[in-house]
């Protein structure tokens, strides 16, 4: 299928999606359902990355250091720039695609081909809007406190290794962190978040949604899923760093 | 009533229905029979809707629902109720949901007359104790009648069954053909009943519609079955023994 017709038929699903839930009360039960389970189910994944990114970061720099002319701050000041602008939004965004992508991919697929979908239909309900909306609204809610939790957690770990091996001074660890802060970096972040937590719950539904097959044709849905949304997560990024850095 | 005229698809080139004409009474249970692969899936499926014919339309009490747009598609879709042949039960949900599901989404009723309605329609198919299991931990059987009590909790105008009895022990079976053929009467209910089981043609076929290389091949009730001078009819109903064991004791002559 050419990239013109899956543009045109992902608009008419998104089209489809962003229409009144049926009944509200039942929205908000998927939406909190939703939230947990694509927001704080991700939690323990975020840290371990986040920790881990700000530690290597911080090794890196200080390893790479030489100059005499450099100051030691520089540590904490990469670890917190690197954390901010890119790791967390956007390395958060691609790892997050693979999870909850697949996830959702394969969710919606299996119910397209064990008709749970055409059931929803023939009840006379918006089917994309009870799948989707909910998912799509959770991540895209959620997603920015994940980021900034991601952002504090990359910063411990450099914090921990900084005290742990000595390679540079707490104080001036800290020192760095603090220098020269410009909150907009935080609200950059957060506004590629937000377009991220869209790209990765919506390109997946779309994939689900349209599986037509068995198993099989799930599995490849949810591969195709990760895989698109991933490559669009980095296109984005780059319009979004051009539009908003320069 | 609902009322077709001139349904046609085809898949890939491949012509499944052509030119289906048929009429479905109200308070009747309608039997659509035909072989494996003969088209009554789809045919049902264009009827409501989750199949778009080539060709054709489709009448619910002289609403032409072909044409609507989604919005009163939807409402009448609110009027009708489908047991699909593989269940279709939200896998995510406990039975007890499933039934639920659609009063919660159309209805205002408080939930426990919800949860009363739920184990009304439970109660009827002959399911107890099983509420807060989900699909994955019941038999097929058992999912089927799950299908059926959920299909029925609307208190539907239109019923549609596709195959609801495969996969049943025959006791059960009848069962579930008594059920339907009675809430169709109490209700005034159009029913669509895609069968392959002889015994309920025989039992509840008010009107039985045959289906071959996708056209209406023989119309007419489950007493002028056993008495039918088509051949291809005859070649499906009488392929079992038990019909013509049938057949032979009541003294008709094929
Ligand atoms: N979505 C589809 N795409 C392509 N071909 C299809 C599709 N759905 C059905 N068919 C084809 O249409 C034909 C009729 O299928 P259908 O499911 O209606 O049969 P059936 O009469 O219900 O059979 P059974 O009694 O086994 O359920 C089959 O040959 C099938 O391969
Ligand atoms: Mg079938």
């Amino acid at each position: 299928m050419s990239l013109l017709s899956h543009i045109g038929k992902f608009s008419i699903l998104i089209a489809k999606t962003f229409s009144k839930p049926e009944k509200m009360k039942i929205f908000w039960r998927q939406l909190m359902f939703e939230i947990d389970s694509l927001g704080i189910g991700s939690l323990g994944i975020i840290s371990i990355i986040s920790f881990f990114m700000g530690a290597v970061i911080t090794i890196q720099t200080s390893s790479n250091i030489d100059s005499a002319f450099i100051p030691a701050y520089t540590v904490g000041f990469t670890v917190r720039q690197s954390m901010i602008l890119e790791f967390a939004p956007t390395i958060i965004a691609l790892i997050l695609a693979g999870k909850v992508g697949s996830n959702i991919a394969s969710e919606i697929g299996t119910m397209r081909v064990s008709e749970q979908i055409d059931a929803l239909e023939i009840m006379g309900i918006n089917s994309a809007s009870y799948l989707i909306l909910p998912k799509i609204t959770a991540a895209m809610i959620i997603n920015p406190f994940l980021v900034i939790i991601s952002m504090f957690i990359g910063m411990a770990g450099g914090y921990i290794i900084a005290w742990g091996t000595g390679i540079v001074t707490t104080a001036e660890y800290i020192y760095g962190l603090e220098y020269d802060f410009k909150v907009f970096g935080v609200y950059y972040a957060i506004v590629k978040t937000v377009f991220f937590a869209f790209i990765i719950t919506a390109i997946p539904s779309y994939y689900g949604y349209y599986t037509k097959g068995g198993s099989l044709a799930v599995g490849a849905a949810s591969t195709k899923a990760v895989v698109t949304s991933s490559i669009v997560i980095l296109l984005v990024n780059y319009v979004l760093t051009q539009l908003l850095l320069i | 009533m609902i009322k077709i005229e001139n349904i046609s698809k085809a898949f890939n080139g491949e012509q499944i229905l052509s030119g289906i004409n048929v009429t479905y009474d109200q308070g009747k249970t309608n039997l659509i029979i035909g072989a494996s692969g003969s088209g009554k899936s789809v045919l049902t499926k264009c009827t409501v809707g989750l199949i778009k014919p080539d060709t054709g339309k489709v009448f619910y009490d002289d609403r032409e629902f072909t044409s609507l747009d989604n919005k009163s598609r939807q409402e009448i879709r609110t009027e009708i109720g489908m047991l699909f042949q593989g269940n279709a039960l939200f896998d995510s949900l406990t039975i007890e949901e499933n039934v639920m599901f659609p009063l919660q989404m159309h209805t205002d009723m408080k939930s426990d007359e919800i949860l009363e309605r739920v184990n009304f329609c439970l109660e009827r198919v002959q399911l107890t104790g099983v509420n807060h299991k989900y699909p994955a931990e019941i038999s097929g059987g058992m999912q089927k009648r799950v299908a059926l009590a959920r299909a029925i909790s609307m208190k539907p105008k239109y019923l549609f069954c596709d195959e609801p009895n495969s996969g049943l022990d025959p006791q059960t079976s009848i069962v579930i053909d008594q059920l339907i053929s009675e809430i169709t009467k109490e209700y005034g209910m159009t029913t669509i009943i895609v069968t392959h089981d002889m015994n309920s043609v025989m039992e509840i076929g008010e009107k039985v519609i045959f289906i071959h290389k996708g056209q209406k091949w023989w119309e007419g009730n489950s007493d002028s079955i056993l008495t039918t001078t088509n051949q291809e009819l005859s070649d499906f109903v009488f392929a079992s023994s038990v019909m013509k064991r049938l057949v032979n004791k009541s003294n008709l002559s094929i």
